[in-house]
């Protein structure tokens, strides 16, 4: 069956800002749809909020709305567009929701568009859990048993019939209240009967316990001819009771016999059949009981999923590419695998090495979370990992991780987990939380038994032995070697070849000798055991491959071919982690394209499954390696002779473009390799001395400060400085363990949070080489975010100057700014732009640099602001900064891809006369970046903004005024303001003033306002009167219950909005207990003064102006404001 | 954890390194034609399958013996492949139908083989260069490279007498409304045996038998297994097939599609390096369906070569003819292996076509 052609206009909806549970996946997958559908003569509508990703890039669409992915604003896009069909099977969770309300508010039916990939129907089996039982039970697959009970008699009824066992749920308890496990049936009855009595209806739901049981996954695909194949199997290393998500997950299963697979796969087919997904990727569920094989399914994802992310770049199989094809129409044998290109994409890949996905969490920037792991995920990035065995692959995880480890343990790290005892171990690894596997690995080497350790944690023993088969290599390596230089020349290439079969790093390997990584190195290349490349072809070599994606393993041949081009090598940003994320990933995949436009042959090096950057389309070869110094050792070495031998030339590597993650390897890697910026001005950017000096010369005024390697030291600083003052560690992104400190107190913790013993430890730790930067703190100052370009000539572009929204204290990654600046003077600006220059100018920098400014507010004094004027420089980064997306498409200006070709060589001069260096647009429209932060994830912690970053994502608002796109990006971060109601405010001091402007701009739009004592005097002291006064935060115990305290007032619905400014931070401060009462009722909350005024200046126009939606190439080709627009 | 260090050489000269797995060999080498197979599970009945008798098999699959072996999971009684290489053999199995493991299972049924080799080297070797004959083992390279250098490949050999029952067994029907099937035992694998019982008695006869042996049996239908080898030294079994045509509705499997079609003077040919996994598309050119399929043949037939037939299936990877139907007698036949074990059910239907090709003919 061919394309259908009674489609024109394709609407795709994409996820949306990245946030726990839906992460670059979608971006992955969004713009794979994108480039096939217009390869295919259809014209694509895009809507996505998130401004990071590659696919809301203008050339990947013919129409982008950058716009709050809400029904009224889907709506208004049906409306300009008119698509023929909309296809929600691509952009997650989000995507499909939004679908779905479009379909059932009969949206879609009035205007004529039809859901392509699944329908309603499909959607709404797949999702109602009930519902998909009830199918699955209809086809005769099995389900873990279940029935409900109103009484004791009832629910002992219920477990005769499904066995122990059982999880109790109370009906209609939010939280989980009252939920719990029952295997005995003393604990049963127990159990069972609390939660009759927590149920205000009296209703529990009994379910046959499947915690433990070992959990797989098929990735299907059909098509509408109802041809179905599995892409991928992936076993969990983890049992049943992690989320999947949280799990560490390997392709191709592992221990399931052909018997039992083929039943799985029968069954992933009956369910996608009675579903009724008619064309596309999903994936299904199962749990098998290890003891019996029984199989149950859990769920299905009538859509593409993470796991397709992960199973497309396990097996060289790009599933949201072939979806995309399918549901318009094609079948599965008419489209060629891009791999082979001689076969159909209608088969079953098969793979000949193991992939391992590990997830990365981010507890250490959550106080107070808990990190055990649970049916719900909490990890924010992955990293994947391709060896050839398991093992292999498993240590390539966990060192691509970049948490500091080398391995499976044999690192410095381990001692965490040997110094614990044997049976505490055995506790411990009972419960799993994020380092569990170093854990499980200790017991194993002091000889518990696998059987033992697989009691404990579920873990199957097939992986178990592969991990103690790690374990008894590096006991072998020691015991035959010994340690020391000897060690290396004893190895001979058996041995090498042996530890190195097994995935041990030279890292380890140096830990384990005693003697440095580069002797490891040396020695094992003089034994002649060199690191092979193999090739991910989806056919396990059986027909050629004709993609170079590659993954390193210890082999005898390697398959990278010769190569006569000029190459460039870029290296990726790893994992997602929150301060790095899908910004970095924009970047390399810019570089990529403008440098294979230009001609070059690109190189890419990244370990992230979730990435465009590590689709084997972006680049002309993919190296699916870690990001380590041997990582990419390994793949320079092997980039210069493919070009040795084919005549081409290794014109050198990219490090700047992919967050910390590269700049920390550019000390380690042939310096003259290292494209644009030179390393020596990296350090000299965050070497705090020089940095000093340099600013000096320049004659650019900082915030006094200094570093310190000692507590005392630091006392001293802040003696000589004043508080409040600003506590960082040197070489980290994303402000980690960053702290504004007030007094003495505070200084303290901080102080332990970043020495060796905190959790800094593991990233590095604290020392003379890495010392804590103290600055003092500028009070009532905005913050200023600069991109600019410099090239070789010297010309410098300034790329965007980013306005704040919140006050400068708060890290600029979870700060809303604006482009323009809608407050800064023009005489401010050029200063700004001025100290730019010169500071480009003397790192010497080529391509991207990002300038960190605060301005302090008129009128404000400080001591600390000496006598150079208002505008204080604050931290210089020369490379991409997190910002250069938003710039982009703000402006219009591909920043990256012009960096990109500056550091290759060109000058700016160049690429404006080649037309890729373009004039910002001239419009007068305003663009919003808002953060998006996972406080719903964790309730335990305080939502509450500051100088270290939490937020995972981003979304953009663009509109024709400051207040209407920052009305926009509110919505689009999922916070809708109310349009009436009540305020409560309860400010610190030092925000009550501009906390007023906002609570007046409330009164006026006719919101009541409820405030906290102080806060209330201080109103009304302004001649703003205050509805209601409230006396007490939080109702103290033995008060009557009154409802008149603050957290009351939340809890029953009577306020709309919550403002509240810290006075300080943790579970004690008042503040907290607000915050998270706002939380729980799903209250909008805004923590600046900052953001409360321009909430207030938004509402106001939101309320009174139309809602427009526009397109990115509309504002950049046309930038006069549309028909009807308001000026702002 | 001590392992013997093994080679393998191969008519070509090339050499692999490994360790050797399974069972002690004569003179530390074994001998056969080195082919590769794909599947990611099966591993047990894709060993026991008769089919690989004088076939050495490399397994692409980087993990093999995860799961254990199982009686229930044999394909035959004795194994015929002559050897196994792996990239690597599980240490420890883990898999409640386990009742060994797979190295034991090697041992106790006389196959050697090699591990730790890189599989990945082998496999491209034998696609770029074709399925061919080599030696492994223990032995030293020079008597490794000798027996590589004579080594003989399957072309040639009637390997079918050397797999096929020396006498008649009679397998009680489990369905089929009192059919009686006669299956030419020409290496047959025990899952067909139990898709056949499911459509009526089955008695399983030597590849020796006449067809007039055969028609006294007063068979609904004759069955012609899967086998070893090249079907052009296969003798008698055409002879036989040819008299029956006409006769009786014939359904053949691999080796007995190609015995059908040589019965109807079609010619058959290598392949490079064959089919051999689980992963194969096949479109039903009647339905235009696609099923995934498990394969296991080194020859093909010539579709040109034959007339009085139609297509019924296609191998989309490489367009080779995988089932035709006769025009003209009631009979067809299927390249590939619609019974499964190890691989896909999607193709099972073949042998509810079978019962009405019987049934049409009652």
């Amino acid at each position: 069956m061919p394309r259908r052609t009674d489609l024109e206009t394709i609407l795709i909806i994409g996820s949306g800002p990245i946030v726990i549970g839906q992460a670059c996946e979608f971006d992955y997958s969004g713009t794979q749809a994108c480039r096939v559908l217009r390869q295919e003569g259809y014209r694509v509508v895009l809507a996505n909020s998130n401004p990071a990703t590659i696919m809301t890039d203008p050339d990947f669409a013919d129409a982008t709305y950058v716009e709050p992915l809400v029904a009224e604003v889907l709506e208004r896009i049906l409306d300009v567009e008119r698509p023929d069909a909309v296809l929600p099977t691509l952009g997650g969770q989000t995507a499909l929701n939004l679908a779905m309300e479009l379909s059932e508010s009969g949206a879609l039916a009035e205007r004529g568009i039809e859901l392509i990939g699944a329908n309603a129907e499909a959607i709404a089996t797949a999702e109602d859990r009930e519902r998909f039982k009830q199918a699955m039970i209809e086809i005769g697959l099995s389900v873990p048993a279940s029935g409900t009970a109103h009484t004791m008699d009832e629910a002992r009824e219920v477990v005769a019939r499904i066995g122990l066992p059982v999880v109790i749920r109370p009906a209609y308890i939010l939280g989980g209240r009252g939920t719990g496990i029952a295997s005995t049936p003393e604990e049963f009855e127990f159990v069972a009967s609390r939660g009759l009595a927590a149920s205000p209806i009296s209703e529990i739901l009994i379910e046959r316990s499947i915690a433990g049981w070992k959990e797989f996954e098929l990735e299907v695909m059909r098509d509408r001819a109802d041809n179905c194949v599995i892409i991928c199997s992936i076993e969990n290393v983890d049992a049943m009771g992690v989320h999947t998500g949280d799990s560490i997950t390997v392709a191709p299963a592992q221990t399931l016999s052909d018997v039992e697979y083929q039943q799985m796969r029968d069954a992933a087919f009956a369910c996608i059949r009675r579903v009724g997904v008619e064309t596309g990727g999903s994936n299904v569920q199962f749990a098998v009981d290890p003891r019996t094989g029984d199989q149950v399914v859990i769920e299905m994802n009538p859509r593409v999923s993470r796991s397709s992310a992960l199973a497309s770049k396990a097996t060289g199989f790009p599933i949201a590419k072939i979806a995309a094809k399918l549901a318009v129409g094609y079948t599965l044998d008419e489209i060629p695998n891009d791999i082979t290109r001689v076969t159909p994409a209608s088969f079953e890949p098969v793979i000949d090495y193991v992939v391992t996905k590990i997830p990365r969490w981010a507890f250490e920037k959550l106080p107070g979370a808990d990190s055990r792991l649970g049916t719900q995920m909490q990890s924010v990035g992955e990293a994947m990992a391709i060896g050839r065995t398991f093992p292999e692959s498993l240590q390539k995880a966990l060192r691509s991780l970049e948490q500091g480890r080398g391995g499976l343990n044999a690192d410095p790290a381990e001692v965490e987990v040997d110094g614990v005892g044997t049976e505490e171990l055995l506790a411990e690894v009972s419960v799993a939380r994020p380092d569990r596997i170093h854990g499980v690995e200790s017991l194993l080497r002091r000889g518990v038994s696998v059987e033992r350790v697989h009691e404990a944690t579920g873990i199957d023993p097939w992986f178990l032995d592969q991990m103690l088969a790690i374990s008894e290599e590096r006991a072998a390596l020691v015991e035959e070697h010994g340690t020391g230089v000897e060690a290396l020349t004893s190895m001979d290439r058996h041995d090498w070849r042996r530890a190195k079969r097994l995935g041990f790093g030279d890292g380890q390997l140096a830990w384990l000798f005693g003697v440095d990584e580069a002797d490891v190195r040396a020695a094992r290349l003089a034994a002649g055991v060199e690191i092979t490349y193999k090739t991910v072809d989806t056919c396990a070599a059986e027909f050629e491959a004709s993609t170079p994606y590659h993954y390193g393993t210890y082999e005898d041949t390697t398959e990278v071919e010769p190569s006569g081009r000029d190459k460039v090598v870029i290296l990726g940003s790893g994992p997602n982690r929150i301060g790095q994320g899908i910004e970095f990933d924009y970047c390399c995949v810019h570089a990529c394209f403008a440098l294979a436009e230009a001609g070059y042959e690109t190189v890419m090096v990244n370990c992230n499954p979730e990435t465009v950057s590590t689709d084997y389309d972006t680049s002309d070869r993919l190296y699916f390696e870690p990001l380590s110094v041997e990582g990419v050792l390994n793949v320079l070495d092997a980039e210069r002779r493919s070009a040795e031998e084919g005549g081409g030339r290794l014109v050198g590597v990219i490090v700047s473009l992919g967050g910390q993650t590269p700049l920390k390897l550019a000390g380690s890697l042939p310096s003259e390799l290292v494209l644009g910026t030179p390393p020596e001005s990296i350090d000299l950017a965050e070497d705090r001395d020089r940095w000093n000096s340099l600013c000096a010369r320049l004659e650019i005024p900082q915030p006094a400060g200094g570093t310190a390697t000692t507590l005392e030291h630091a006392r001293e600083i802040v003696e000589r400085i004043g508080f409040p003052a600003l506590v960082r560690p040197s070489y980290v992104l994303g402000g980690r363990a960053m702290e504004i400190v007030y007094d003495e107190a505070g200084l303290e913790a901080a102080w332990v949070a970043i020495a060796a013993d905190g959790s800094l430890g593991r990233e590095g730790g604290l020392a003379a080489e890495r010392p804590v930067l103290i600055d003092r703190f500028l009070e009532d100052a905005t913050e200023v975010d600069v991109d600019a370009i410099r090239d070789r000539t010297g010309e410098v572009v300034v790329g965007g100057i980013m306005e704040h929204v919140e006050e400068a204290g708060v890290h600029s990654g979870d700060s809303a700014c604006v482009i323009p600046p809608v407050g800064l003077s023009p005489e401010t600006i050029a200063v700004i732009e001025g100290h730019t220059r010169s500071i480009a100018a003397a790192l010497e920098v080529e391509g991207l640099i990002n300038v960190q400014f605060a301005v302090k507010r008129v009128g404000a004094d400080d001591p600390a602001a000496g006598t150079g004027g208002q505008v204080f420089v604050i931290e210089a980064n020369p490379r991409a900064s997190r910002t250069v997306p938003f710039v982009a498409k703000a402006t219009g200006v591909p920043l990256v891809k012009v960096a990109a070709r500056v550091m290759c060589g060109a000058t700016l001069a160049e690429l404006r006369e080649e037309g890729l260096l373009v004039p910002p647009t001239a419009g007068s429209h305003v663009a919003v970046k808002e953060a998006v932060l996972p406080w719903s994830r964790f309730p335990d912690v305080d939502a509450l903004l500051g100088p270290e970053m939490r937020s995972t994502g981003e979304v953009m608002g663009i509109d024709r005024s400051f207040g209407l796109a920052f009305a926009k990006s509110q919505l689009a971060a999922g916070d809708r303001m109310p349009q009436s109601g009540t305020v409560f405010f309860s400010l610190a001091d030092r925000d009550k003033r501009v906390g007023l402007e906002a609570a007046r701009r409330f009164a006026d739009l006719g919101f009541e306002l409820v405030a906290t004592a102080g806060t209330a005097a201080f109103f009304e002291e302004q001649g703003l009167s205050v509805a209601e006064v409230v006396a007490k935060v939080q109702r103290a115990e033995g008060d009557p219950e009154d409802g008149s305290d603050g957290v009351a007032l939340i809890e029953d619905g009577r306020v709309q909005l919550v403002v509240n400014s810290p006075r300080g931070r943790g579970p004690r401060a008042d503040g907290a207990h607000l915050r998270n009462a706002a939380g729980r009722a799903g209250i909008p909350l805004l923590t600046t003064a900052g953001a409360a005024s321009a909430a207030a200046n938004g509402l106001a126009e939101w309320i009174s102006e139309d809602l427009q939606v526009r397109s990115l190439q509309s504002y950049h080709r046309d930038p006069t404001p549309a028909p009807g627009g308001g000026s702002g | 954890m001590s392992t013997t260090p093994a080679a393998i050489v191969l008519a070509d000269g090339t050499t692999f390194e490994g360790e050797a797995i399974g069972a002690d060999l004569p003179g530390g080498l074994g001998t056969g034609e080195f082919v590769f197979n794909t599947v990611m599970s099966g591993y047990q009945e894709v060993i026991s399958d008769p089919s690989y008798a004088g076939q050495v098999v490399t397994f692409t699959s980087a993990h093999i013996g995860n799961y254990g072996v199982t009686p229930a999971d044999d394909e035959a009684p004795s194994v015929h492949c002559a050897g196994v290489v792996v990239r690597d053999l599980a240490r420890r199995r883990s898999n409640h139908r386990s009742t060994g493991d797979l190295d034991g299972y090697l041992r106790s049924h006389g196959v050697g083989g090699v591990a730790g080799v890189d599989t990945r080297r082998l496999t491209r070797h034998l696609r770029d260069h074709g399925a061919m004959p080599g030696a492994f083992g223990t032995a030293s390279e020079r008597e490794l490279r000798d027996a590589a250098a004579s080594a003989i490949g399957t072309d040639g050999r009637d390997l079918v007498a050397t797999v096929t029952t020396s006498s008649v067994s009679v397998h009680p029907a489990l369905g089929g409304a009192g059919r009686r099937i006669v299956a030419l035992d020409l290496g047959i694998k025990a899952t067909i045996v139990q898709q056949l019982v499911e459509l009526g008695e089955v008695h399983v006869v030597p590849a020796s038998t006449t067809a007039e042996e055969v028609l006294a049996l007063r068979p609904d239908g004759v069955f012609l297994s899967n086998g070893p080898g090249d079907p052009g030294a296969v003798a008698l079994v055409p002879d036989t097939v040819a008299a029956l045509l006409g006769e009786v509705p014939i359904f053949g499997i691999c080796m007995g599609h190609q015995m059908l079609a040589t019965a109807l003077g079609g010619a058959t040919h290598k392949l490079p390096f064959g089919h051999h996994g689980g992963n194969h598309p096949v479109r039903d050119e009647a339905t235009g369906r696609v099923e995934i399929t498990s394969q296991n043949h080194n020859y093909c037939v010539d579709p040109d070569s034959l007339s009085g037939i139609e297509v019924t299936h296609v191998n989309l990877n490489d367009g080779t003819l995988e089932g035709f139907r006769s025009t003209i007698a009631p009979a067809f036949g299927i390249q590939y292996h619609p019974e499964a074990g190890p691989g896909p059910h999607d193709s099972r239907y073949l042998f509810g076509r079978f019962a009405d090709l019987m049934d049409g003919g009652r």
